[in-house]
C-alpha cells in the first residue's frame, strides 16, 4: 500500500502541554494568530505525555505520575473535557521474590497504532518497556518479547546507564503502510525494528555514533533522544542522537550524520526533531550546547531552530522572534512538534515555562503561553478541517 | 479497620480522609481497598509488590515494610506520603 500524502488541516489548533507540575492546553483561532491557554489540569500531577487519537479524533490519553505516587494513565473520550483513570496501566509481570522484576516508574511515551487497528494505542515507560492496549487505553498489557529478554534486558542497560530521570523507550513509530513494521528507541538501548508486528525486533544501530570512549558496536551505548517518521515517506527516518543529527533510507540500514552540515559553532546536539507532514526533504531540530559538561541550552544564551530542505544537506537557522540573547533554554525531545496546516505550524516548550509558534514553518516565532511549569511534551491537534 | 487516607489519594475515596477496610494481612487490606477503590493499591505498591519509595505505611505508630504483615480488626492503618518533592 503507498502512503497517502497527508492533506493539509485548517482551522483551530490545540497544543496539549505536559508539564512537571500537570497538564494544560492552548488554543488557537482559526487563523493560529491568537491563543487561549486553558486552567491547569491534574494540577501537581507529574505529566509526560498527552496525545490524541488521529483516529476517532476524540480520545486522548495522558501519561501521569506524581512525586508520591506510582504512574497512572488518564483517558478521555471527548476529546479532554473530562478524564478517567485507566484501572490497568502499564506494568511488567510479578516475578518471585528470588528474581528482580521490574517496576515502572512511568509511562513516557504515546503511540496510536496503525489506522487499521482503532483502540489500539504502543506505549513506552521508564524503565524501558514496550506496552499495548487494545481498548482505547483503559487496560495494557506488555507487549512483544523485548522486555523480559535477556539481550534486551542487557542492552537496555541499568538505572546508572539511562536519562536523569529514569532510562525510557520512546519515539514508537508505526509505517502507515503496514501495522507489523514498527520501531522504537531507548534513552539508552539504541534504535529498533520488527517487520512482524513486534514479535521480534533487531538493533538500527550502524553509522550511529556514540560518546567517545565507547565502543560504537554495543547497543548499551547508543542513545537516541528522537526518532521520527516521514509521514509522506515512511522509507525516511530522521533522528536527533545524543551524538549527532542522522537520517535513514529504507532500505539501507546505515544511518548518515547528516549534522555535520550545520553550523560548526552550533553543532548538532539536542533532544527533539520534527520533520514536515508532506515534505521528506524537510526537518527541524532545536540545538543544544554539547560542549564541555553538556550544559544542553541554547548555544550562546540565543535560541533558534534550524532547518534543512534538502533532507540534511545544508541547515537554515531560524530565529526571528526569539530573544537575541541571554535566553538559556532547553527543550526536551517531545516538546517541539508541529501541526499539518499550510504552511506547517511548528511549536516549542522549554523548561522554563514557554510556549513558542511559529504559523510559517520556522520563518518567524512568538510567544503564545508563558510562566508554565517547566514543559516535558508538547503534541498538537487540529481540531478543524 | 480505620485506613487514613493521605491527600494525595483522596481523588480515589471520593475525598474520604478515613475509610474502612478489612484484612488479615496489609496485602488483603490493599486488595480490599483497591476492589472498592479501584486502582488506588497500584499509586501505592509496585507491580513487585513492594512499597513505592515516596510512600509509607504505618499500623498504630508501627511503620510496615512487607505486605505480609498481620492485621488486627481494631488497627489503625495510616498511609502516609513521605516528605519529599519540590
Amino acid at each position: 500500500m503507498k502512503p497517502s500524502i497527508a492533506t493539509a488541516s485548517h482551522g483551530a489548533v490545540t497544543l496539549l502541554i505536559g508539564t512537571r507540575k500537570g497538564a494544560f492546553t492552548v488554543t488557537s483561532d482559526r487563523t493560529r494568530r491568537t491563543w487561549k491557554l486553558s486552567a491547569p489540569m491534574f494540577l501537581g500531577h507529574i505529566i509526560h505525555h498527552i496525545v490524541a487519537d488521529p483516529r476517532d479524533r476524540r480520545t486522548m490519553l495522558m501519561a501521569a505520575s506524581t512525586g508520591h505516587l506510582g504512574p497512572t494513565l488518564y483517558r478521555s473520550t471527548n476529546a479532554g473535557r473530562t478524564w478517567k483513570e485507566s484501572p490497568a496501566p502499564p506494568a511488567f509481570p510479578k516475578l518471585p521474590e528470588s528474581e528482580k522484576g521490574r517496576s515502572v516508574g512511568h509511562t513516557f511515551w504515546l503511540t496510536p497504532c496503525h489506522a487499521n487497528e482503532p483502540n489500539a494505542w504502543y506505549a513506552g515507560t521508564s524503565p524501558q518497556g514496550l506496552f499495548r492496549s487494545d481498548d482505547g487505553g483503559i487496560t495494557w498489557k506488555p507487549f512483544s518479547s523485548i522486555n523480559d529478554d535477556p539481550q534486551y534486558r542487557e542492552w537496555m542497560g541499568t538505572v546508572q546507564d539511562g536519562t536523569p530521570d529514569g532510562p525510557k523507550l520512546h519515539s514508537i513509530l508505526v509505517d502507515p503502510r503496514d501495522p507489523a513494521h514498527l520501531y522504537f528507541a531507548m534513552s539508552g538501548g539504541g534504535v529498533h525494528e520488527s517487520i512482524d508486528g513486534g514479535r521480534t525486533f533487531v538493533p538500527l544501530i550502524k553509522g550511529l555514533n556514540v560518546v567517545e570512549g565507547f565502543e560504537a558496536s554495543t547497543v548499551t551505548f547508543h542513545d537516541p533522544h528522537c526518532v521520527r517518521l516521514c509521514p509522506s515517506n515512511p522509507d525516511r527516518l530522521y533522528q536527533q542522537n545524543h551524538c549527532g543529527i542522522y537520517r535513514l533510507d529504507r532500505p539501507s540500514d546505515t544511518w548518515v550524520r547528516i549534522g555535520k552540515n550545520m553550523p560548526k559553532t552550533i553543532g548538532d546536539i539536542g533532544f527533539p526533531m520534527v520533520v514536515h507532514p508532506r515534505n521528506a526533504d524537510q526537518a527541524w531540530v532545536f540545538p543544544m550546547d554539547g560542549s564541555t559538561v553538556w550544559p544542553r541550552v541554547s548555544p550562546g544564551g540565543k535560541p533558534a531552530a534550524f532547518t534543512t530542505k534538502n533532507a540534511g544537506k545544508s541547515w537554515t537557522r531560524q530565529d526571528k522572534g526569539f530573544p537575541k540573547s541571554s535566553a538559556w533554554w532547553t527543550v526536551k525531545r517531545q516538546a517541539m512538534t508541529n501541526d499539518t496546516h499550510d504552511p506547517v505550524g511548528l511549536y516549542v516548550g522549554t523548561t522554563q515555562g514557554e510556549i513558542w509558534a511559529s504559523r510559517n514553518e520556522g520563518s518567524t516565532w512568538t510567544c503564545i503561553a508563558r510562566h508554565l511549569p517547566e514543559i516535558y511534551s508538547v503534541e498538537a491537534v487540529a481540531l478543524g478541517r | 479497620m480505620t485506613i487514613h487516607i493521605p491527600s494525595a489519594l483522596r481523588s480515589y475515596t471520593k475525598q474520604q480522609g478515613e475509610v474502612e477496610a478489612e484484612g488479615r494481612t496489609l496485602a488483603d487490606m490493599l486488595s480490599a481497598l483497591d476492589q472498592r477503590y479501584p486502582g488506588i493499591r497500584f499509586r501505592i505498591i509496585t507491580e513487585q509488590d513492594v512499597i513505592r519509595p515516596h510512600i509509607r505505611i504505618f499500623v498504630n505508630d508501627q511503620q510496615l515494610s512487607h505486605l505480609t504483615t498481620q492485621l488486627q480488626p481494631e488497627d489503625r492503618i495510616y498511609i502516609v506520603c513521605a516528605l519529599s518533592g519540590g
